[in-house]
């Protein structure tokens, strides 16, 4: 030890520059291949479907339908992520989707109320449902495995009670939510003109925050990613989002609404996840929930927020999943508490709590949505599709594992 | 080896490296059968690696030299490979399964039957008689959550002893005991050893090594840099063993500190808690205590004294039920009933057991850093990350934290760099009263004393500040009063001129007068 040396040295004096920028490319990639080996992951299964199927896997109007039969697994796990990180599992949502479905669509057909107004009163009811799993886990003190496996049976039945029969015959406006697109606004060649537009915005967007941020780290003299791994991020979202723009602008109906939708939840949630105080507190109660306690979060309080954000976020989903439907079905959601966890796992989330990010889930929900695609293009016994899709969870996790493994 | 007499174990020039890490370079560790033998080291010099490739944890072939035990070069690929050998190895952190019964756990692994089938009499009577051979007045159905610490470490050893062992390791044993248990598990080696069984054991606590090692080794940097046998001519003095360990003179063991005393900034008058699982318990008994700006004051006790159960009450009520007595700062009268109002209100808790009640092991430097007082960075609800870096960066700066950057998750630093992580938290939440539980439990001399610079400045930055200690000297050292507790009250003070080990000692084990219990 050369304690003496340590403490002569200049204060001013300022990490060797080649931390700051530099740093070489492969210990960069090396020390995030966990980050981006889901995206590899997905990416390799897109391209084994796509030669498998001759390239229908990616037709532009599989795309749209990707997005749209997908969009309640993003929804839930996005509060998936936040529950399981906090080190709790919510078993109940694939239930409350359906009542509060069934709700909703009572309140359109029977009690005529406008749908906007019915949608809005279901989120609301999806957050109650939150509030009385919430005080269960956070002030009794329950464990949320019991207190949703409680609200699994709990909500099935109330939902079979508020539809005696399926309804159907919703409104087609109501129906949009996850059938339609947003309105045409003209054409560019055959590529429709709003979808093009919002992806130029979304490209746009994301390199001047990117940007920024790597300013702000200079500016403070701080560590940065080497220039090449941020040059190649970008070039790479670039594609990316350069390569679903075309597909979507050039699909029958451009951008479908529920895309809009969840890019804003995704959007709003990995702000709230990664730069409020609640977001700090919910990984730092799934780290150390004792070490949080004493270090003033009032846990009870996060606890039972994330909850009723869960709860809220079921509401959504079964918005969604009643407007797809186009009818209110007492047996709908069924396993979708299962879709959910499994794409957080998929995506990194930590079976421990304390680690785990939304844009991971959303890979993880992709590479299973991509999954029920392919195989159903390729006409693969349902049977098996489960099967592979029990081996993909095993695997990714596994994969996940050994990783961090290898990293000690 | 310093005995002269035949060598039970000779490790030759091992060397092991971890990606990036060189953590042993050439070792060479002699030691002679039937004795005990102390490796002291920093933190992070390489001690545990060196056990650890010694007891297979590391396999054969992942690191390079020699093992030669008993005469035969050993090449073990795991722990249960060394431990048919006779070589066992008790861990700081203890391996025991909390809801087994003891029995159960000596034989966890090894049990005592046939066919798969459980022999509980001979379980029970054989476990009953290693509890003898150990001294442990216990049941062997006792349940281990059941028996403190103390007893639980020699019903490590009862492990070890089924596995006939030849030669015991035992990392920092003494580290979580009180002195009464700690002495009696040394005196315990003895005896063992008086059977013809070899100690190797780490510690950082010299007087221990003093009273109990035949020789000594000192590790350093990876290094093996000298052996000393410790009934030579020349005895060999504590302050000659830290020499060795540091690599450089260390005159004082305590930084020399002038206090300046200001206004008093915490006061607690009859203070009283009870245990929260059973109210009738009272663990804190009317205390009065008080510190003042600028201040160092010390608490005193031995174990179960109500030490760390009064701190944590004043913390914002974090431990106790039926808390009563009256709490000012400033002078003022406050009610503070949860942790974030303690905080809000200046008073800072940093525990004695920061894997469990410190940090987020699983998170990197700057999150634990700014994770009491988030409110600081944030404005309009959103967290201001860059200046989270900067401030985290400041304090592993100005505390020498050894990390590259705040971005290292903090439960691969050594103990003492994740105990300056718990310092920069508290100092993050810039607190006026800072609360310091047992500040430098299992952390090496050098790093002692850096952390004492730490508190003396805190102290110079006008902070109150309270010291529990269950190492008498340290507080001796640092703390400008001391106050001595005994049976949940508070049983005397003395300002620092006045104090003495036997002074404090005779408050720490004052009993209670009158009433029996």
């Amino acid at each position: 030890m050369s304690a003496t040396t340590t403490l002569e040295q200049p204060k001013a004096q300022p990490e060797p520059s080649k931390s700051n920028d530099g740093g070489s490319l492969k210990a960069y990639l090396g020390q995030n291949i966990q980050q981006y080996g889901m995206i590899a992951v997905l990416l390799l299964i897109i391209a084994a479907f796509q030669w498998s199927t001759d390239g229908l896997m990616l037709n532009p109007d599989n795309i749209a339908a990707l997005i749209q039969q997908n969009a309640y697994v993003f929804v839930l796990t996005i509060g998936m992520v936040m529950v399981i990180v906090a080190g709790h599992i919510d078993l109940s949502v694939g239930s409350v989707v359906a009542f509060v479905g069934g709700i909703c669509a009572v309140m359109i057909t029977d009690f005529e109320l406008s749908w906007p107004v019915a949608v809005a009163i279901s989120i609301v009811i999806g957050g109650l449902v939150g509030c009385w799993q919430g005080f269960w886990v956070a002030y009794a003190g329950i464990p949320a495995f019991i207190v949703t496996l409680g609200g699994m049976l709990l909500f099935r039945g109330l939902a079979i009670v508020v539809l005696e029969q399926t309804i159907a015959g919703l409104p087609s406006g109501f129906n949009d939510i996850s059938n339609g697109s947003l309105p045409a606004a003209g054409y560019v060649g055959n590529l429709d003109a709003v979808t093009l537009f919002i992806g130029v915005f979304a490209f746009a967007g994301l390199t001047i925050a990117q940007i920024r941020a790597r300013r702000e780290l200079t500016k403070l003299d701080l560590r940065t990613e080497p220039f090449a791994a941020f040059a190649g991020k970008l070039v790479l979202s670039a594609l990316a989002i350069g390569a679903i723009t075309y597909l979507l602008a050039s699909s029958a109906g451009g951008t479908p609404i529920v895309l809009v939708i969840v890019g804003v939840l995704v959007l709003i949630y990995t702000f709230l996840m990664n730069n409020t105080i609640f977001g700090r507190h919910i990984y730092a109660m799934g780290g150390n929930l004792p070490a949080a306690m004493l270090s003033g979060v009032k846990t009870k309080r996060v606890n039972f927020l994330i909850f009723v954000n869960m709860g809220l976020l079921a509401g959504v989903a079964a918005v969604i999943t009643t407007s797809r439907a186009g009818a209110g079905i007492a047996a709908a959601g069924t396993n979708y508490e299962l879709d959910a966890i499994a794409a957080a796992f998929i995506g990194g989330t930590s079976v421990n709590g304390g680690i785990g990010k939304i844009t991971g889930a959303i890979t993880g929900a992709l590479i299973m949505g991509v999954l029920n695609m392919g195989l159903s293009i390729m006409g693969t016994d349902p049977a098996y599709q489960q099967v592979i899709k029990g081996l993909v969870l095993i695997a990714a996790v596994a994969l996940d594992i050994l990783n961090k493994r290898r990293g000690k | 080896m310093a005995n002269g007499t035949t060598p039970i174990l000779e490790m030759r020039g091992i060397t092991k490296t971890f990606p990036g890490v060189k953590a042993l370079s050439d070792v060479t560790l002699g030691v002679a059968r039937g004795e005990v033998h102390a490796i002291c080291g920093e933190n992070g010099a390489g001690k545990s690696t060196l056990m650890k490739v010694l007891s297979g944890v590391y396999p054969h072939g992942s690191y390079d030299g020699d093992i030669v035990f008993e005469g035969e070069t050993c090449r073990f690929k795991t722990t249960r490979d060394s431990e048919e050998r006779g070589i066992v190895i008790i861990h700081q952190e203890l391996a025991l399964s909390p809801y087994l019964s003891i029995a159960e756990n000596i034989f966890l692994g090894n049990e005592r039957a046939r066919g798969g089938v459980i022999n509980w009499a001979q379980t029970n009577k054989q476990a009953a008689d290693l509890l003898a051979r150990v001294g442990l007045d216990e049941s062997p159905d006792t349940r281990i959550q059941d028996i403190g610490v103390g007893k639980q470490q020699l019903v490590e050893i009862a492990k070890a002893l089924s596995k006939k062992v030849k030669l015991l390791i035992l990392d920092e044993p003494t580290a979580a005991l009180n002195d009464e248990d700690s002495a009696h598990l040394l005196d315990l080696i003895r005896h063992l050893k008086g059977q013809g069984i070899t100690s190797i054991i780490i510690s950082h606590k010299l007087n221990e090594i003093a009273a109990i090692a035949d020789s000594t080794t000192i590790i350093r940097d990876g290094q093996s840099i000298e052996t000393m046998d410790m009934h030579g001519a020349v005895p060999v003095s504590e302050d000659r063993i830290i020499r060795a360990m540091v690599g450089r003179d260390l005159e004082n063991r305590y930084p020399a500190h002038t206090p300046t005393i200001g206004e008093e900034v915490l006061r607690i008058e009859n203070w009283t808690v009870h245990h929260p699982a059973d109210h009738s318990r009272v663990v804190v008994d009317s205390a009065d205590l008080n510190v003042r700006g600028g201040e160092i004051v010390g608490i005193a006790g031995l174990m179960g004294a109500g030490r760390t159960e009064l701190a944590m009450s004043i913390f914002g009520r974090s431990w106790g039920a039926d808390i009563s007595g009256k709490l000012f700062l400033h002078g003022k009268p406050v009610s503070i009933k949860t942790v974030d109002a303690a905080i809000e209100h200046g008073i800072a808790y940093a525990t004695e057991d920061r894997k469990h009640y410190g940090l987020n092991l699983i998170d990197d430097i700057k999150r634990n850093t700014s994770a009491a007082k988030l409110q600081r960075i944030t404005s309009g609800g959103v967290v201001d990350s860059g200046r989270e870096v900067v401030m985290a960066e400041q304090f592993r700066k100005d505390m020498k934290t050894k990390a590259n950057s705040v971005d290292v998750v903090v439960g691969k630093l050594s103990g003492g760099n994740q105990q300056k992580v718990v310092l920069a938290k508290w100092l993050f939440a810039e607190p006026e009263v800072l609360i310091l539980d047992e500040p430098t439990r299992g952390i090496d001399v050098g790093a002692k004393y850096e952390i004492y610079e730490i508190i003396n400045k805190l102290a110079d930055s006008g902070k109150a500040v309270i010291v529990i200690s269950s190492e008498l000297p340290e507080l001796l050292g640092i703390c400008d009063r001391i106050y001595a507790m005994s049976q949940g009250r508070i049983t005397g003070q003395l300002p620092r001129a006045e104090a003495s080990q036997e002074s404090l000692m005779r408050y720490m084990t004052m009993e209670k007068s009158g009433a029996t219990r």
